[in-house]
């Protein structure tokens, strides 16, 4: 069993690292002040490539794997939540679901901008009314001639105002017998005569990134945006989301990470009853569980990342790494505060935002209770994971790189 | 132009050292990455390249491990890499290296220019460079914070030297050996093109043979210098103060008066 990564893949986690601290940490605590994405984040990351990492080069995208994937998210996230964000909607929800039930025709003409960061792409699932009850789902396409007409809201979307494609999933037969059934797939463009979009502020935490809703009045979509066959649109939506929730997993142990740095090196210059901190066993504690955290949390999420590699389904194991790394996140960030004590509870350090950025991945992508759903549920033999007609592309270095 | 930069595999500058007996020092398995210094130089060679066409050849004397440091100079831009390697070289000081280098330059075909960092981060010796201009009989341009004017074709350059008295102008003509400080350029971040590049990159190993090194001048028993004792610096002491007070101007008062007591100012 071989753990190391290649030397690609450390170039590019210094790469994504080096972008993070120079560029994005000298100023995202004012951006996060004010509850503002800042206009050049989207725009650079597009720049440096970051937007297209694990996408085939013939179609615009760097040609890397889905581990360089995740280790993109840990480095982004050990900066702000908000620029991980990006990844899992831009590339998890969306591109991903592109490579892997779009036509070529679909692939060209969304992915091939998406992956260049011309385009930039969101992932419209959640609605006012339905968050983890999908079947349930409000929005309606109803057909007219080659067309549809979509109607419906979408809530809590990041990139809400900021990204051009939406993948929208509606309904087609609202009477289904099997709720799950009823639903597709359409990629909308956001320009797209009666589209309207806003931000949604007052969030606790990922206050520097862009979160909204979109709402669509008899949008008219041609044939050619459906994605996948009428009716395949909750499995569509569920393979994206073991693409989403690899990145939010992969994520959060940037977070992790962060905040066992920020401890390690607040232990080591704080002093009380006569010596730093770190000498005092409680502290020691706390620095240990963020160490055995993280370590897991790599472990989980590179494991996801090297099944998807191998083209293989990795349902349970991405659930999984998810539900942990998110929980455990949010306690290493938790802990992180208690270390710097008062000044951790306030904005002259980072951990407080840690925890509030922390907080908010628990409940999307799956709730860390539907997570335990999906765990008791493998365990139990209750839930099997049939095949899809189209499952996610293995990782070929040959053909992803490919000029 | 034809281009080389010199660049080393260094510990790097987070990394906590140890000195062992008798006199080693140890970084334990610390990340190693390009000596800082010398991405400035890897900086103004892919610029020059980019204005003038030609092409910026890497090169670095080490082990196997050494090839991730040059791998990392492909990803920013360089063209070729190549790493010099023999058992032979083991234990060589820094005028060992300058023979190395100057040997592995001369297998390179017409060089306009040989760039290196102001020195490495971890010798700090800066030696090498002067000792490498100084084999190749070619003139050495230290230090230099900006290259005013280059003419690749009539071979003559205008740089703007940093020393510690102020900025000197100087000229010389090409070819030329110079060392960069950080005031040159900002070095980019490698791309994700030049990282597929670099990751694909089959990189040439020279031996001793290869750049026609006489190995009887290479290795620890040969080398001029050597490092009699090794030992860290005394641990550093002093006091920190917090100066205190009910109004900005308060306290900036209590500060330069103490600064003054202290002949600081």
């Amino acid at each position: 069993m071989d753990f190391t990564l290649t030397p690609e893949h450390l170039m590019i986690q210094n790469l994504v690292r080096d972008f993070g601290q120079k560029e994005v940490q000298p100023t995202i605590k004012e951006w996060d002040r004010q509850q503002q994405m800042n206009p050049e984040t989207l725009p650079r990351m597009a720049e440096l490539g970051i937007l297209g990492i694990c996408l085939p080069v013939k179609y615009g995208g760097q040609g890397f794997d889905y581990i360089a994937l995740g280790l993109v998210c840990e480095e982004l996230e050990a900066i702000d939540t908000s620029l991980r964000v990006v990844m899992s909607v831009h590339m998890g929800l969306n591109s991903l679901a592109v490579l892997q039930w779009g036509t070529e025709a679909q692939k060209q003409r969304f992915l091939v901008p998406q992956a260049k960061g011309e385009k930039y792409a969101m992932f419209g699932l959640t609605e006012p009314g339905v968050g983890s009850d999908v079947a349930n789902l409000a929005s309606t396409a109803k057909r007219d001639g080659s067309d549809y007409l979509i109607n419906g809201e979408k809530m809590w979307i990041s990139l809400a105002t900021k990204a051009h494609h939406i993948l929208w999933f509606a309904k087609t037969d609202p009477n289904a017998k099997n709720p799950h059934e009823g639903i597709t797939a359409f990629m909308i463009d956001a320009g797209t005569k009666g589209v309207t979009c806003g931000d949604l502020h007052g969030k606790l935490g990922v206050r520097a990134g862009s979160t909204g809703w979109v709402n669509c009045s008899e949008v008219r979509v041609p044939q050619e945006n459906r994605i996948g066959e009428e009716g395949e649109g909750f499995k569509i939506a569920m393979s994206a989301l073991d693409n989403g929730r690899y990145t939010v997993g992969a994520g959060a142990a940037g977070i992790i990470r962060a905040s066992l740095e920020a401890s390690v090196k607040y232990a080591k210059e704080r002093q009380a009853f006569g010596k730093e901190i770190g000498k005092h066993q409680l502290v020691q504690q706390k620095i240990a569980y963020m160490v055995q955290r993280y370590e897991i949390a790599r472990l989980l999420y590179l494991r996801a990342g090297w099944l998807k590699n191998l083209g293989r389904r990795n349902t349970r194991e991405t659930s999984l790494a998810k539900w942990y790394i998110t929980d455990a996140s949010f306690e290493s960030a938790n802990e992180a505060i208690q270390i710097h004590g008062a000044y951790g509870y306030s904005d002259e350090y980072d951990v407080e935002r840690y925890l509030r950025n922390s907080r908010g991945a628990i409940i999307y992508e799956g709730t860390s209770e539907i997570h335990q759903l999906m765990q008791a549920g493998y365990a139990l033999g209750y839930r099997e994971d049939g095949e899809l007609r189209c499952e996610l592309p293995k990782y070929d270095p040959k053909v992803w790189q490919e000029e | 132009m034809n281009i080389v930069v010199c660049i080393k595999q260094v510990p790097d500058s987070a990394a906590t050292l140890k000195v062992e007996e008798p006199s080693n020092v140890s970084w334990g398995d610390a990340l190693l990455i390009i000596n800082p210094w010398d991405e400035y130089a890897i900086e103004e060679a892919i610029r020059l390249k980019e204005k003038f066409g030609g092409k910026v050849t890497v090169l670095t004397v080490g082990t196997e491990q050494s090839k991730e440091a040059l791998k990392q100079a492909v990803a920013m831009g360089c063209d070729e890499a190549h790493l010099i390697s023999d058992p032979a070289f083991v234990g060589s000081d820094a005028l060992a290296m300058t023979y190395i280098l100057a040997q592995a330059i001369k297998q390179l075909g017409e060089v306009d220019l040989v760039a290196f960092g102001k020195q490495a981060i971890d010798s700090d010796t800066g030696l090498v460079p002067a000792g490498v201009a100084r084999r190749l009989g070619w003139p050495l341009l230290s230090y230099i914070a900006k290259i005013d004017e280059i003419d690749p074709a009539g071979k003559s350059l205008k740089v703007t030297r940093l020393l510690e008295q102020g900025r000197q102008s100087v000229s010389s003509k090409l070819p030329v050996v110079i060392t960069a400080v950080k005031e040159i350029n900002e070095p980019r971040y490698p791309s994700f093109m030049n990282i597929r590049k670099a990751g694909k990159l089959q990189i040439p190993v020279l031996d001793a043979a290869a750049i026609g090194a006489d190995v009887s001048k290479l290795g620890a028993t040969q080398a001029a210098t050597q490092w009699l004792k090794v030992f860290p610096p005394p641990a550093r002491t002093g006091t920190v103060e917090m100066i205190s007070g009910d109004s900005p101007q308060a306290i900036a008062v209590t500060l330069a008066d103490k600064l003054l007591a202290e002949k600081v100012i």
